[in-house]
């Protein structure tokens, strides 16, 4: 007969504990209030908000999204409130939720942006960490901080002084060698790693001859990505030892599982929540069902624990 | 806890005429809560082809049927005219704001009302000219051609007076469906206009609300990634900047809408 046994879905991303390793993805999830008619919000890890900068962005010029095969293209820009409207009329929502909320910050112009930014948000109680988005791919910036280990290390050292909140340095897949990135982020002090954002891509109408997307490039997402994510996931998971947080097209258990299995700490749903708006908590579930049903007591179990192939 | 995910009971799906078809299912809840103007986003099927899901007009919603009407035009309504009665259709709704015609229907019945319906864009006007029956509605239904005209028996049915016009002159008026508005608003005595159809049609709409004073509100259709106001992707430029179509539309007013110059 099988058994019940107590699984424990808690992990640790530096000093925040989270009661199970299921987030959602900034930009994919608002700021939870276009999902609280889906699900009782407190029940999964911890939602990250889309991202914030400090003066109001209108965002870039439609159309933004287009689908592709296994996934979209979305090019938004950061449309956000900016950071007093977003501590006026967002926070407060999110104070009531008893879930840990973990803000996504980003620059437009200069990188100083980000110390103002954490300062900010640094004095308040209910945000439990700081993501540093320095991988949005559709700023029209010629290149990303996430894109220079140098410039990643600098970024990331200058705020680790200014917060002891967790903070989370979000990368780029747009890159050469994610590891070294990786590695540039955890010397400079950041407590965990989340990857990956969204592949920078293109599709063109081809009777019209024009860019299915007004900015013409955006972020693909979506399953069509998640080899990719895997893979680096894999690859940084060999390279670092502070928590990676996973995310690129994960769509259900199974493939949240294979995050964890190639080394993350903790995963994160983007593009799937448009689909299927309550499938974080399905994951939490499905967590704890697989667990149970292997004898799994605690999610490190299988963190990183990928074995070779047999034939 | 109530949710505005549900899976609903396929009753029929089966082809009206054309490329066109007509879906419906089971959702008291959707039944009870639907507005006129408000879409369902419907996941296809269980694959990742397409990925998201499909926005689509309630075109009627009584007791606890709500049906649908789609064109089939690429892969994902594709999918969906395959789709059997029994199965269970993922649905979240009903979404977005709708039009508001309460206070015509009920405080000024005798207000002259037009609806303008351009191809596909009858779905939601059917429910529209439900809801505003007893202001005897004229209604405006364009196509192509006449054997891809939809709901004109719907609307009669529901007491409208119904003018058709074709863009080949193979039933009713030859020519677009705003010339036909621009003919019938001659006679005077208008006060609203209610549309959805085409862009160009809507923008054609607009224009004409706006010389001749009168009060437009347009349904909008874009494509969308969420369909509930969280990733932003399905914005329009209005006066007052960018506006998310799924949440603060599908309905707009003409006058908001940014479409001089473009």
């Amino acid at each position: 007969m099988a058994r019940q046994i107590k699984t424990d879905l808690t992990v640790d991303i530096g000093n925040l504990i989270l009661k199970n390793p299921v987030m959602v993805a900034s930009g994919t999830f608002g700021y939870a209030e276009e999902f609280k008619g889906f699900f009782d919000l407190k029940k999964i890890g911890a939602i990250v908000t889309k991202t914030i900068t400090i003066k109001p962005r209108q965002g870039n010029l439609p159309p933004r999204t287009c689908e592709t095969p296994a996934g979209m293209l979305n090019s938004i820009g950061l449309e956000n409130p900016g950071i007093d409207k977003f501590i006026k009329d967002k926070l407060p929502f999110l104070k009531g939720l008893g879930v840990p909320v973990i803000v996504s910050i980003a620059a437009e112009d200069d990188p100083g942006e980000f110390s103002i930014l954490v300062r900010e948000l640094d004095k308040i109680n209910l945000v439990s960490a700081i993501e540093l988005n320095i991988s949005c791919p559709n700023m029209q910036k010629n290149k990303l901080i996430s894109q220079d280990a140098k410039e990643t290390f600098a970024l990331v050292s200058t705020v680790r002084r200014l917060t002891k909140k967790c903070l989370i340095t979000k990368l780029s897949p747009n890159v050469t060698f994610i590891s070294e990135i990786a590695l540039a982020a955890q010397n400079a002090g950041s407590d965990a790693i989340a990857l990956i954002n969204t592949l920078t891509g293109m599709r063109i109408d081809v009777r019209k001859r024009s860019p299915k997307i007004g900015s013409w490039v955006g972020g693909l997402s979506g399953p069509a990505i998640r080899p990719i994510a895997v893979r680096m996931v894999w690859e940084v998971y060999n390279k670092i030892n502070i928590p990676i947080i996973g995310m690129g097209g994960i769509m259900d258990t199974e493939s949240a599982l294979e995050f964890f299995i190639a080394g993350a700490t903790a995963i994160s749903i983007g593009t799937a929540n448009f689909i299927n708006p309550k499938v974080s908590l399905e994951v939490v579930s499905g967590l704890k069902q697989y667990m149970s049903d292997n004898n799994i007591l605690n999610l490190s179990e299988i963190i990183g624990r990928l074995k070779a192939c047999k034939d | 806890m109530e949710t505005l995910q549900i899976k609903a009971k396929i009753i029929s799906n089966k082809k009206l005429k054309s490329n066109y078809w007509h879906l419906i299912f089971n959702s008291e809840f959707i039944a009870r809560n639907a507005k006129a103007g408000q879409f369902l986003d419907i996941r296809v099927n269980h694959t990742d082809k397409p990925l998201l899901r499909r926005p689509l007009s309630i075109h009627s919603a009584k007791g606890i049927k709500v049906s649908v009407i789609y064109e089939v035009i690429g892969p994902g309504t594709q999918a969906l005219s395959l789709r059997a009665p029994g199965e269970l259709l993922d649905v979240i709704g009903p979404l977005g704001n709708g039009f508001e015609y309460l206070r015509i229907a009920k405080k000024s019945p005798r207000q002259r009302v037009v609806l303008v319906a351009g191809g596909i864009g009858v779905a939601p006007l059917v429910l529209l000219a439900e809801k505003l029956k007893l202001s005897k509605p004229l209604v405006l239904v364009g196509a192509t051609t006449k054997r891809k005209l939809l709901c004109e028996k719907e609307f009669k049915n529901l007491g409208c007076s119904v003018k058709i016009s074709t863009d080949d002159g193979s039933l009713g008026f030859k020519g677009r469906v705003t010339d036909l508005l621009k003919v019938n608003l001659a006679q005077g005595g208008f006060s609203n206009i209610f549309a959805c159809g085409p862009e160009p049609m809507l923008k054609s709409i607009a224009r004409i609300a706006d010389e001749e004073n009168l009060n437009s509100q347009l349904s909008l259709e874009t494509h969308m990634a969420c369909g509930i106001g969280a990733c932003l992707g399905c914005v329009i430029t209005t006066k007052s900047g960018y506006r998310r179509v799924c949440k603060d539309g599908p309905v707009f007013s003409g006058k908001e809408l940014n479409w001089q110059g473009r």
